[in-house]
Parts: C-alpha cells; sequence; structure tokens
C-alpha cells in the first residue's frame, strides 16, 4: 500500500478521495436520469482508461477499439442467451477473445511494421471487417440485433446482472476505480516504463535492449482485455446489441475522444474528458430543449464546435493544462 | 447467370471506381504533401454532392457541367480550413490532428443534416437511363461519362504537378520541409494551396458521383473509409495509385455485390486493405517509404 502511494502528491490524493466519495454518496441524492449520466460518464472514463494503456503508454494509436467492446459484448451475450451462462462466466470467455484479436492484429500489425497511421487504419480495418462480419453472423441475430431477457426491474440479481441501474451504476464505478488503480501501478512498474520508452523514442527503446514487440503486444492485450469487460457491461445494461452500432466506427471515435480531450497518457485525462464531454453533451441537450431548438444534428454541430475549440486551446488535453494551473504536475501523474 | 452481366457488372464497377480514384487523389495528395490524415474527406464529398443536388434542383444544372465551379468551391473551403484551422496542427501528434478533423466532420455531417435532412437525395438528369452497348456489353452512359472526367481530371492534377512553378514548389514542400522553408517557400500557403487542391478533387469526384449514387448526410464517414482502402491499396502519395487503387475496389465491390450478398461487399475492400498493409504497405504502386 505504501508503495503504491509512494511519490503521489498528497493534494491529488485529497481530490481522488472526495471525487470518490462523491461519486458513492451520489445516488443517495440523484435522480434516475443523473444515475443513468454518471453511468455513461463512467463507462467512457472506464473504457478511456482502456485504450490510454495501448496509446498514451505505449503509443500505438487504435482507432478501432469498438472491436474489443463488441466481442466482449457479443460474446457473453450470445452464452447468456443461448445457454443462460451468467456474465460472470461469460466473461472468462469474453475476455479471452478480445484478447485473442488484439494479439492477432498486434502480431500481424509489429510483425510486418505497419506503424503510425497505417497502424491505425488497420485497426480501423478490423473493426469494420467485424462490423460487417456481424452483421451476417446468423448465430447471435445478425443485422437484425441480439436482445438480452429483460427481468422485471423489482431486485437486483448481481450474479446475471439482471436488475436496476442503481447496480450497474456501482458496478461501472468499482470497474473504473479499478482501472484507474491498476493503470497506477503499470505506469510505475517495469513494464510502464518500457511502454513509455517505446512511446517515446522506438527505435532507442530499441537500441537499448528492450523486446519492443514484446511489450507492444501486451499493451495491445492488455488494453483489448480490459476494454471486452465494458463490452460486457454494455451487453447487459443496454440489453440489446447490433453490429451497426457496437462495432460502428463513431464506437470507436467517441470512446477515444474522453481520453485525447482530457490528455492522452495521463491517469486523470480520461475520466476529466469523459466528465467533460459527456457533460457537454448531456447539457447541450437541456439546453438546447429549453431554448425550444428541436432541430436533429444542431446539438451535434455544437458538440463539434466545443471539441474543434477545445483541441484548438488545448491540444494537449484539459489536464496537463489545468494541473499546471493547480500545481498538480510537480510529480506527473 | 450469363457471362456477360459479369462483364457488364466489372465495366460499370471499373468506372465508378475510377470516380472513387478521384475521391482518393485528394486524399493522397494531401497526405503526401502535409502529412495530415483528412478524417474528414468523405463528408467534404458528400458537401460537393449536396452542392450539386442544389444547383440541379434550383437551376436545372447538369452536375457534370458544374463539376469545375463545384471543385473551386470546394478548394476555397479546403484552403480556409488548412489556413485556419489545420496549420497550427501541422507538427502535432496524430491524435490530435485525428480529432480535429473528427470536430470537423461532425459538424459537416450535422450542418447537412439540418439543411437537408436525413432522406437520401439524388440526381435524375435527362440521359440518367441511356447506355451504351458495344456489342454484348452494356455500359451506363452517366457511368462512361463520369469515368472519363475522372481520368482528365487526375490527367490535369498530375500536369500540374509535374509542370507548372506552383506544383514543382508544392513537391517542393512534400519531398523536404526544411529545404522549402530555407529557399523561401511559403509552406503554410503552400499547404492551404494543397488542402485546396485535394479538396477540389473531392468537389469534382462528388458531383460526379452524385449522378451515380443516392447521397445522405450520414453517407460521409463511409466514403472516407473508402478513401483510405483505396489510397493505401493504391499507395499512400502516389498520384497512378489512387486511380488502379480505386478502380480496384470498384471492380471488386461490384463483383462482389453481384456474387454474394450486396451488404457484405465492402467486407471486400477492407480484406483487401489488409492484405496490402500486411504484405506491400507501399501500396500497389508506391515506393517503400521509411
Amino acid at each position: 500500500m505504501t508503495r503504491m502511494l509512494e511519490g503521489v502528491d498528497r493534494r491529488a490524493l485529497v481530490l481522488l478521495a472526495i471525487l470518490l466519495a462523491a461519486l458513492i454518496a451520489a445516488p443517495a441524492l440523484a435522480n434516475d436520469y443523473l444515475i443513468t449520466v454518471l453511468i455513461l460518464i463512467l463507462y467512457f472514463a472506464y473504457t478511456g482508461q482502456a485504450w490510454n494503456i495501448m496509446m498514451g503508454f505505449a503509443g500505438q494509436l487504435s482507432l478501432g477499439h469498438a472491436i474489443y467492446v463488441g466481442l466482449g459484448a457479443y460474446t457473453s451475450a450470445a452464452l447468456f442467451v443461448h445457454f443462460g451462462l451468467a456474465p460472470w462466466l461469460g466473461l472468462l470467455a469474453a475476455v479471452p477473445v478480445a484478447m485473442a484479436c488484439g494479439a492477432v492484429i498486434g502480431f500481424l500489425a509489429f510483425r510486418f511494421r505497419v506503424a503510425g497511421v497505417y497502424f491505425a487504419i488497420l485497426t480501423i480495418a478490423f473493426a469494420e471487417f467485424a462490423r460487417i462480419g456481424f452483421d451476417h453472423f446468423r448465430w447471435v441475430g445478425a443485422a437484425a440485433g441480439l436482445f438480452l431477457p429483460v427481468a422485471q426491474y423489482v431486485s437486483s440479481d448481481l450474479w446475471t446482472l439482471r436488475g436496476r441501474p442503481i447496480m450497474f451504476y456501482y458496478l461501472i464505478l468499482t470497474m473504473t476505480a479499478a482501472a484507474f488503480v491498476l493503470c497506477h501501478l503499470l505506469l510505475r512498474s517495469r513494464l510502464g516504463y518500457f511502454w513509455q520508452a517505446i512511446r517515446e523514442d522506438e527505435e532507442a527503446a530499441r537500441a537499448l535492449g528492450i523486446d519492443t514487440f514484446r511489450y507492444k503486444m501486451i499493451a495491445v492485450v492488455i488494453s483489448a482485455g480490459l476494454t471486452s469487460l465494458a463490452g460486457v457491461f454494455f451487453a447487459f445494461y443496454y440489453n440489446n446489441l447490433f453490429p451497426e452500432q457496437v462495432f460502428h466506427i463513431s464506437r470507436s471515435i467517441e470512446l477515444i475522444l474522453g481520453p485525447i480531450i482530457g490528455g492522452v497518457g495521463t491517469l486523470f485525462g480520461p475520466i476529466l474528458g469523459a466528465f467533460l464531454l459527456t457533460g457537454l453533451a448531456e447539457s447541450l441537450t437541456e439546453v438546447l430543449g429549453f431554448v425550444g431548438v428541436e432541430v436533429p444534428g444542431a446539438k451535434q454541430v455544437f458538440y463539434g464546435i466545443c471539441l474543434l475549440f477545445v483541441i484548438m486551446l488545448v491540444p494537449d488535453g484539459v489536464w496537463p493544462w489545468l494541473a499546471r494551473a493547480l500545481r498538480l504536475d510537480g510529480k506527473r501523474s | 447467370m450469363p457471362a456477360e452481366i459479369y462483364l457488364n457488372v466489372a465495366v460499370g464497377g471499373a468506372l465508378t471506381g475510377l470516380v472513387y480514384g478521384l475521391m482518393a487523389l485528394g486524399l493522397s495528395v494531401i497526405f503526401g504533401v502535409v502529412r495530415v490524415v483528412n478524417f474528414a474527406h468523405g463528408e467534404m464529398m458528400t458537401i460537393a454532392m449536396y452542392i450539386a443536388i442544389v444547383l440541379f434542383a434550383a437551376f436545372k444544372l447538369d452536375p457534370f457541367l458544374m463539376m469545375l465551379p463545384i471543385a473551386a468551391v470546394l478548394f476555397a473551403f479546403g484552403y480556409l480550413l488548412q489556413m485556419g484551422v489545420i496549420n497550427p496542427f501541422i507538427s502535432r501528434p496524430e491524435h490530435s490532428q485525428f480529432i480535429l478533423l473528427v470536430a470537423v466532420a461532425l459538424i459537416i455531417v450535422n450542418v447537412l443534416l439540418i439543411m437537408f435532412g436525413p432522406d437520401a437525395r439524388s440526381v435524375q438528369t435527362g440521359y440518367s437511363f441511356d447506355s451504351f452497348a458495344v456489342g454484348a456489353l452494356i455500359v451506363d452512359a452517366t457511368k462512361v461519362y463520369a469515368g472519363t472526367a475522372a481520368v482528365v481530371a487526375a490527367a490535369a492534377l498530375f500536369a500540374f504537378f509535374r509542370f507548372t512553378r506552383l506544383g514543382q514548389a508544392i513537391r517542393a514542400c512534400a519531398d523536404n520541409y526544411a529545404g522549402a522553408l530555407v529557399v523561401g517557400l511559403d509552406v503554410h500557403r503552400l499547404y492551404a494551396l494543397t488542402f485546396g487542391i485535394g479538396a477540389a478533387c473531392v468537389g469534382a469526384a462528388g458531383a460526379m458521383l452524385v449522378v451515380l449514387m443516392d447521397v445522405t448526410p450520414a453517407s460521409g464517414p463511409a466514403y472516407t473509409l473508402l478513401a483510405f482502402v483505396i489510397v493505401i491499396t493504391g499507395g499512400l502519395g502516389s498520384m497512378p495509385g489512387a486511380l488502379i487503387g480505386g478502380v480496384l475496389i470498384g471492380l471488386t465491390e461490384a463483383l462482389a455485390g453481384l456474387l454474394f450478398t450486396p451488404s457484405a461487399k465492402s467486407m471486400f475492400a477492407f480484406a483487401i486493405l489488409v492484405i496490402v498493409l500486411l504484405f506491400r504497405p507501399q501500396g500497389i504502386v508506391g515506393k517503400r517509404a521509411a
């Protein structure tokens, strides 16, 4: 425990403790609508953290992370629908499937020296491939979708994940907190330093004797595995899966907006980004509804403009800027 | 099925592919010089398609005749976009550029949605159902016109880069950024010109494509992906490569749509992309980059 906290700014810890306490206490004060918004925020904070391992830590830009969400979601949901297997058992299949997929993509890309923009486009290609493939995959409902039986929302069954939003809220909060701690530990491990060396200069890292292929593979596999857990959550929370939604490129994009806006490679970035972007989207809905603008697309235009301004004003993300302003960057998180 | 059907579909697909190729050429030129991947490329083409639709609906102006004016409008759009928004980002990491252009794409898609609604639009010209018959081969007239126009536009662009001073200056920027600065080229302005030229390519391609297929505001992202597939297949930065890649992907999609189900056709395009990336990352005609 002490080793874990070593070198962490005390004020950052206080900030974290307050945030966690507020999130734990939130359901007591929040209405159902706010709970669903918070679930969405935490979902993006979690997936952003998982993506950040690959991009922020190891410097490999993936634009196709929807494939891991989708594989996790479809594997666990199909096992539940066809064999009644609880998600906690289903994830034992879902996570390895996503990890194997990540390993295949990583192996092909890194063995054949596909890097940079080409790597990013390769990840999009695999995700699109999966989207069209699942569109024709009859066993999981193809384009017509896969539906989970919806239970009566009187009691919550944690084992089969059938229940009320509050259960999903605490589940995703636990996942996000665990991912945060895991990323913190990874970043300070030997592995984390290897990743950062590769991110900064791959040639130099190789010259120092780091097996770059191996450590990039580990980054992809861990990131894919963690992301697939979000997929399992997604399936049981939303209860319906369509390839056109789950694997669509816009899913991959919205998943990475948070960490990039928040600050790539930082631990707080994905969380802050998720709060900012989801908060922005929801408040735009509110404001536009209040003013009486009900044109479809208006919200997205404002959202796009805000995105444009944020990335132009703070290109490194909001957290590094905020940390400097709050003088929390003495010890970079 | 009689063999002629395959031939007809293949020729039609190849001609459509030339238009795809012109669109991808724009992406290739932008990436080759500015080194920015234009994630709003397909969305820019849908702007051109809607301009063509409005001009046709309001003034009965033929999209093929409007090709140059529409290309000019898109040129201005691209020039201003590069000058105002993208130039500060040219030395930024790829993920920052990505978000920037994703934001631009998001704005384009939804402004079009507000202006035109979600329904598919198209242009029906007087010659939309004409066709040419050469022996057993029957090809739509529109596809022949569009394919020819795409080749002419690509040839003009090729000549521009090869023979004009401006084209040579732009190629100098692409070959050696620091060197171009040293000899006193205004690199930012040349980048803006390049982005404008790339946008003009999609403008012209959009004006042709609107005669061949429907457009909705949401079709932008699919065209962006299509342009990526073509450009990487042909070789990023290679001008003939973009056209060859376009024809190959056009052919593949047309034949896959005929032999399998039309909904699975882009799967084959992505399969080609993956194979090319792994075994010939420089593309079919591209030179191996560093």
